[in-house]
């Protein structure tokens, strides 16, 4: 057993930045990540960030993922890739497969920064060769240079699904529709807007009622719907595609937080079920910490600062206050609470006063 | 299926690998993992179901869903979309659970 200040689980924006921060306060994080390479889902993400210069604006998604892991590097964080977290047990072991062997490692604090996975739909066919989560169809064509197939029918508006749909035709796949059962687009309008102009139909107030094909997927039958979710008669559209991409949405990757017992609340809003936290992601359980799209799903913008926080959360539990610590938590305490300010934020916002409220009671 | 020219990404594809997909050969490129590298090749039906003896995919691609599942190297379910592709190996559908041998 080794002894180990900081276990990180998760090489995501979350994680990364976390084992930064704390690596600023002094301690010597170990970061784990079941996947080959660093970065959690930015390495898959090819558009540019919103917000301000701070928050890297204006970067592509996977080159902040490169930027990130260049300088877990130049500081000699250690890392481990292909390990993933198997069992947290309660004298605070966490078990970690590693090259077909087990390691039980015992760190005084832990960060769970394990993501999200990706929500399914059940229709007809649902369970077709072809059917994809957005997540798989990024990897696919953004990691590997593969199309998924030649066209597509997107489900889902949000910003997963709107920003996949512009990378697919980047990579030379038709986007037959994008449909959205909601009356209103879910993300951002200028993402919305980039992919209308190039012709696609975005349908709102739409579901799919099937998927057809024998093998795989050949097509897939839409229609409008009521404010009741009841397909309109006589709206029925069979749509030609090989892919069926769902974009509907995330829910938080929360076993080792189950499994260490810490305090779990319902919050929709965040996404399901996630640990209770305070203002630097500390857990019910003392040393346990929390950051990231675990945490409630949002954007990997908001994960890097929930992960930042956490890292000088584990170093101010570790390691105690000091003045500079305190002034570095306060101004990534304001940098969050400012991309959380806007309209998008404000479902997180609500999300995480619920939650907030949860211990009091 | 796979991606030529992209506006943005560059892909710097690994050396070519041979392996065997229900005793054919395919090529892929060091790093793939097996269901990527059959994607490419264009094959999507990666096993059939235990239950109905539907056909699968790929769903998730980080080895979360079990819909990949397939027998490599005699070996049943072994997450395909997780597993790198090696010079040699042999990929096979799998039906419902898999065979496995015991010794
Ligand atoms: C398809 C898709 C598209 C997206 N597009 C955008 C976008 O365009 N812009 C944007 O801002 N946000 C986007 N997001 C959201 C953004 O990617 C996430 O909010 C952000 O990545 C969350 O960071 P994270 O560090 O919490 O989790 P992740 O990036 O998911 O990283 C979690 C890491 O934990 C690892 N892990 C999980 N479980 C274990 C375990 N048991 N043991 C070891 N390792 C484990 C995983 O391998 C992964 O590397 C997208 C998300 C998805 C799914
Ligand atoms: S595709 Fe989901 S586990 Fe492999």
């Amino acid at each position: 057993m080794n002894a180990l200040d900081f276990l990180i689980i998760g090489g995501g924006p979350a994680g990364l930045m976390a084992a930064l921060a704390a690596s600023d306060f002094g301690l010597k994080p170990l970061v784990i990540d079941e996947n080959q390479k660093l970065g959690g889902q930015l390495i898959k993400q090819t558009h540019m960030f919103f917000g301000s210069k701070a928050e890297r604006a204006g970067t592509r998604g996977f080159d902040i993922g490169i930027e990130l892991a260049g300088e877990m590097e130049k500081r000699g964080i250690e890392v481990w890739n292909n390990s993933p977290a198997v069992g947290y047990y309660p004298d605070g072991t966490v078990a970690v497969l590693k090259n077909d062997k087990l390691h039980g490692l015992k760190p005084k604090a832990v960060l769970a920064a394990t993501g999200a996975s990706e929500n399914f739909v059940t229709f007809p066919g649902s369970d077709l060769p072809g059917v994809y989560g957005a997540g798989a169809v990024q990897t696919l064509m953004n990691v590997y240079g593969i199309r998924p197939g030649q066209s597509v029918l997107m489900i889902g508006s949000g910003n997963i699904g709107l920003i996949v749909s512009y990378q697919l035709m980047q990579a030379g796949v038709k986007v037959q529709a994008i449909i959205e059962g909601l009356p209103n687009i879910g993300g951002y309008l200028v993402h919305a807007s980039k992919i209308a102009r190039a012709g696609v139909p975005i349908l709102t107030g739409h579901t799919i009622l099937e998927a057809t094909g024998e093998n795989q997927v050949t097509g897939a039958v839409i229609s409008k719907i009521d404010d009741q979710w009841q397909p309109v008669a006589g709206s029925q559209q069979n749509i030609e595609c090989d892919t069926i991409c769902l974009a509907v949405g995330l829910t938080p990757l929360t076993e080792m937080l189950w499994q260490a017992g810490c305090q779990m609340n319902y919050v929709p809003e965040l996404g399901g079920q996630v640990a209770w936290h305070d203002e630097l992601m500390m857990t019910s359980i003392p040393g346990i910490f929390t950051a990231g799209d675990v945490t409630g799903i949002e954007e990997a913008s908001t994960a890097m600062l929930e992960g930042e926080l956490a890292g000088l959360g584990a170093a101010k539990y570790l390691k105690g206050d000091s003045k500079e610590l305190q002034c570095r938590i306060d101004d990534t305490a304001c940098r969050l609470a400012g991309l959380r300010a806007g309209p998008f934020g404000q479902k997180a916002r609500e999300g995480k006063c619920k939650l907030a409220e949860c211990r009091r009671t | 299926m796979r991606i030529e020219t992209h506006p943005i990404l560059d892909f710097q594809r690994g050396p070519k690998v041979t392996f065997y997909f229900e005793g054919r050969p395919v090529e892929g490129f060091s790093g793939e993992t097996v269901a990527a590298a059959l994607h490419a090749a264009g094959v999507k039906i990666l096993r059939h179901s235990v239950k109905l003896n539907r056909p699968r995919g790929f769903f998730c691609a980080i080895g979360k869903c079990s819909s990949c599942l397939m027998e490599v190297d005699g070996v049943p379910n072994v997450f395909s979309c997780i597993t790198p592709i090696k010079e040699g190996m042999q990929v096979r559908r799998q039906q419902g659970r898999g065979r496995i041998t015991l010794d």
